[in-house]
C-alpha cells in the first residue's frame, strides 16, 4: 500500500491541534524528545516499511524545497 | 596479565634448502594460524588435500580476545573434529539481558527451542580455541604448521603464486596454486596485493578487561544502557572459563588511551561496576571499533578470508564467527577445484556468497555501534526515545539494539536452484541447514548435523520417506528420514523444520548450506541442482 496523502481525518483541524496542543509549554528540546517519541509510535503503528520510507522522502523533499525557495527570496 | 597460553618452536623445513631457483611446490598455503587460518587447513585437509599454514609468530595470541562462539561454529568445528572439546570447556549461554539505568529493559533467549546438538553460543577465550585446533592439526598429516614464517613478498603467476618467507634462518621461497590470506584485520598480504581496505572508524572508545573472580551472575550476557555505576555509556558482561569475566565499557570519545589502559587507573572502574575489587585482570584492551571490507575477495590466486577480508565491530560476535563461515565456505570449492571437478570459476561464489555476509555483518554491527554511540544530538534524542519506549511497549524493546548477534547469513547464490514447489516453511536454497533430533535406531539418539558429517560431508540428498524415494546420485550422501530403513523423527520435528511432506527432499552442499529442495524429486531435476551447486553451468 503507497503512502496515502489524501486527507484521512474527518476533522484534520483537530488533529493538527492535537499535536499543536501537546507541544505547548515545552521547550525546544522538550519538544525534540517529544517529537522523536511520537515519531516512533506512529512509524511503528504503520509498520510498513515501504510507507515509512516514502513519507521520509517526502518530508525530506519539502524541507529541501522550502530551503531552496527561501533562498531565491 | 595473562600469558601466552602455548609456545611453539620454530623448526626448519627442508623446503628451507631446496635451491632458489627451484622452490618447492605446493598445492594451498595458509597464512595466519588464528581461529580462521587454523579450522581452514584442518577442513582442507580432512578432505585430502595438504596444507602448508604459515604464522608468523611462535605462539597462540595472547589475551581471549573473540570470545563468543555461535551454534554454526560450533556445528562446524564438529564436523573439524573438535566440537566436544569446545563445549567442554566452554560456558554455554542462550540467554541476554538488556538494562537500562538500575531497571531490567527486557530478555532474550538466542535458542527458544529442543532438539538442537549444538546451543545459541558459547563463550570460550579465543586461546582455549586456538589450542584445540593446533592440537587437533598435530592428528593430520596433511598440514605442515610452520611457526615463525613471515611472509615478505609475493608474486602472481599465471598459473601459481611465488611467496617470500622470512625465517630466524633467513629466506625460503616457495611455489603455491592458491594462497589463503587468513592473517588478519592489519593484514599484510592485502597490502601485497595492493587492496583497499574501505569502511567506516568509530570514534568512540571501548575498553575491554578481562577480570579473574568468584561470582554468582548467571551464565547470561548482560548488557546496560546508562548503567548507574558507568552514567551514560554502556557495558557488557559476559563469563568465560576458569572464572573469567568479559567486561566491557564505553568510554569517551576523547579519552586518553594510554591513561584509561593503566590496570591502576581500570581498577575503579571495575570495581563500581562489581561493587568490590575482589578480582585480577587478566586482559586489558582498549580499542576504537572499524566497520569495512575488501571489495574484492578474491585477488587472482590469492584469496582472503576471516577479518582480513572484512572486519566489524564486536557487537554482536560477528567477527571469529563470519571468518569461521568464510573457511566453510571456501574449502570445499577450493578442494574440488584443486581436484579438478569443478572450474576455478566456482572460487567466485565464495567472493558472492561471503561479501553479502560481509555486508550484512557490517550493516548489522554498525547499527548497533551507532545505537550505542549516537553521532548527532538528534540520534542521541531518537535513542532516548526508543529506550523510554522500550519499558512499557514491545516496539520499543525490540528497537533497542544492545547487539545483534551472528546468525548464518543467507546467500542470493549463483549456487542456488530456486524453489519450483510451493513450501510454507524450511531452510530456503541459499539458507544453513536446521538441525533436528533424528534416532539412528531405535533408542538411540542423533542429530542431523551429526549424520551430515558422517563420513566427511559432501553434496548429500536429504530425504524424507515415501515407497519409491528418489536414489542420490554418485557421489551424493543418502540422508533418509522415516519409512521402514531411514531415521526415525519420532518427535516430527525434522519434518517441521523442513516443512516436508513425503517424497519432500533437499540437496545440501558440503558446508550444509541448501542447495535445492523438492516436492517431487526426479533424477533429472536433483543432477540439475547439483551441477548448478559444483559450479558447472
Amino acid at each position: 500500500m503507497p503512502l496515502s496523502t489524501s486527507s484521512n481525518f474527518a476533522r484534520p483541524d483537530d488533529a493538527f491541534r492535537a499535536i499543536v496542543e501537546a507541544h505547548r509549554g515545552l521547550s525546544d528540546a522538550e519538544s525534540a524528545d517529544f517529537d522523536a517519541a511520537l515519531v516512533l509510535i506512529l512509524a511503528n503503528h504503520i509498520g510498513d516499511i515501504d510507507v515509512l520510507r516514502e513519507a521520509i522522502v517526502l518530508a525530506r523533499r519539502r524541507m529541501i524545497d522550502d530551503q531552496q525557495q527561501q533562498q531565491q527570496q | 596479565m595473562a600469558q601466552a597460553k602455548t609456545q611453539f618452536g620454530y623448526r626448519r623445513h627442508p623446503d628451507q634448502d631446496r635451491p632458489g631457483p627451484n622452490p618447492a611446490e605446493h598445492a594451498v598455503v595458509v597464512v595466519g594460524a588464528g581461529p580462521v587460518g587454523l579450522s581452514l587447513a584442518i577442513d582442507l585437509a580432512q578432505r585430502g588435500q595438504r596444507v602448508v599454514l604459515l604464522d608468523d609468530a611462535d605462539r597462540i595470541g595472547e589475551g581471549s580476545r573473540a570470545i563468543c562462539f555461535s551454534k554454526r561454529s560450533l556445528e562446524y568445528w564438529d564436523r573439524l573434529g573438535v566440537g566436544d572439546r569446545m563445549v567442554d570447556k566452554g560456558v554455554v549461554w542462550s540467554v541476554g539481558r538488556i538494562f537500562h539505568g538500575e531497571s531490567q529493559l527486557y530478555q532474550f533467549n538466542l535458542l527458544p527451542e529442543d532438539g538442537h546438538k549444538r546451543p545459541a553460543f558459547i563463550n570460550l577465550q579465543q586461546y582455549y580455541a586456538e589450542a584445540y585446533l593446533v592440537d587437533r592439526i598435530s592428528d593430520l598429516p596433511g598440514i605442515d604448521l610452520r611457526w615463525r614464517n613471515k611472509v615478505t613478498a609475493l608474486e602472481q603467476r599465471n598459473d601459481s603464486v611465488v611467496l617470500t618467507i622470512e625465517t630466524p634462518e633467513g629466506a625460503y621461497r616457495l611455489h603455491t596454486q592458491y594462497v589463503i590470506a587468513c592473517d588478519g584485520a592489519r593484514s599484510s598480504l592485502r597490502q601485497m596485493v595492493g587492496a583497499e581496505f574501505a569502511g567506516q572508524v568509530f570514534e568512540d572508545q571501548f575498553l575491554i578487561a578481562d577480570v579473574k573472580m568468584t561470582a554468582e551472575f548467571p551464565t547470561e550476557r548482560w548488557f546496560w544502557f546508562d548503567p548507574p555505576f558507568h552514567a551514560g555509556r554502556s557495558a557488557l558482561l559476559h563469563r568465560q572459563p576458569d572464572d573469567v569475566w568479559r567486561i566491557d565499557l564505553q568510554l569517551s570519545r576523547d579519552a586518553d588511551p594510554v591513561f584509561e589502559k593503566k590496570p591502576e587507573n581500570v581498577r575503579p572502574r571495575i570495581a563500581r561496576m562489581l561493587g568490590h575489587d575482589k578480582f585480577e585482570f587478566e586482559w586489558i584492551s582498549l580499542y576504537k571499533f572499524q566497520c569495512r571490507r575488501m571489495d574484492r575477495f578474491l585477488h587472482g590466486r590469492v584469496i582472503f578470508a576471516g577479518d582480513s577480508a572484512h572486519q566489524v565491530s564486536p557487537f554482536g560476535a560477528r567477527g571469529a564467527n563470519s571468518g569461521l563461515e568464510d573457511a566453510e565456505n571456501l574449502s570445499w570449492k577450493l578442494d574440488r577445484v584443486l581436484r579438478g571437478r569443478s572450474p576455478a570459476s566456482l572460487l567466485e561464489s565464495y567472493h558472492v556468497e561471503r561479501s553479502l555476509a560481509a555486508d550484512e555483518n557490517i550493516r548489522e554491527s554498525t547499527r548497533s555501534t551507532d545505537f550505542m554511540a549516537p553521532n548527532t544530538p538528534q540520534e542521541a534524542r531518537l535513542r532516548k526515545a526508543v529506550l523510554s519506549l522500550a519499558k512499557e511497549t514491545e516496539f520499543g524493546k525490540r528497537m533497542v539494539n544492545g547487539g545483534r548477534l551472528s546468525v548464518p547469513c543467507s546467500y542470493d547464490s549463483p549456487l542456488s536452484s530456486p524453489d519450483a514447489d510451493a513450501w510454507r516453511g524450511g531452510p530456503r536454497p541459499g539458507c544453513s541447514m536446521l538441525d533436528a533430533p533424528v534416532g539412528e535406531r531405535a533408542g538411540e539418539h542423533a542429530y542431523l548435523t551429526d549424520v551430515f558429517r558422517k563420513g566427511g560431508t559432501d553434496f548429500a540428498l536429504l530425504s524424507f520417506s515415501n515407497r519409491a524415494a528418489v536414489e542420490a546420485p554418485d557421489g551424493v550422501k543418502n540422508i533418509r528420514i522415516g519409512g521402514e530403513d531411514g531415521l526415525a523423527d519420532s518427535a516430527g520435528l525434522a519434518a517441521k523444520r523442513y516443512d516436508a511432506e513425503p517424497g519432500s527432499a533437499y540437496l545440501l552442499r558440503p558446508d550444509g548450506y541448501v542447495a535445492a529442495r523438492f516436492r517431487h524429486p526426479t533424477g533429472a531435476s536433483i543432477a540439475a541442482a547439483l551441477s548448478r551447486a559444483e559450479g558447472l553451468n
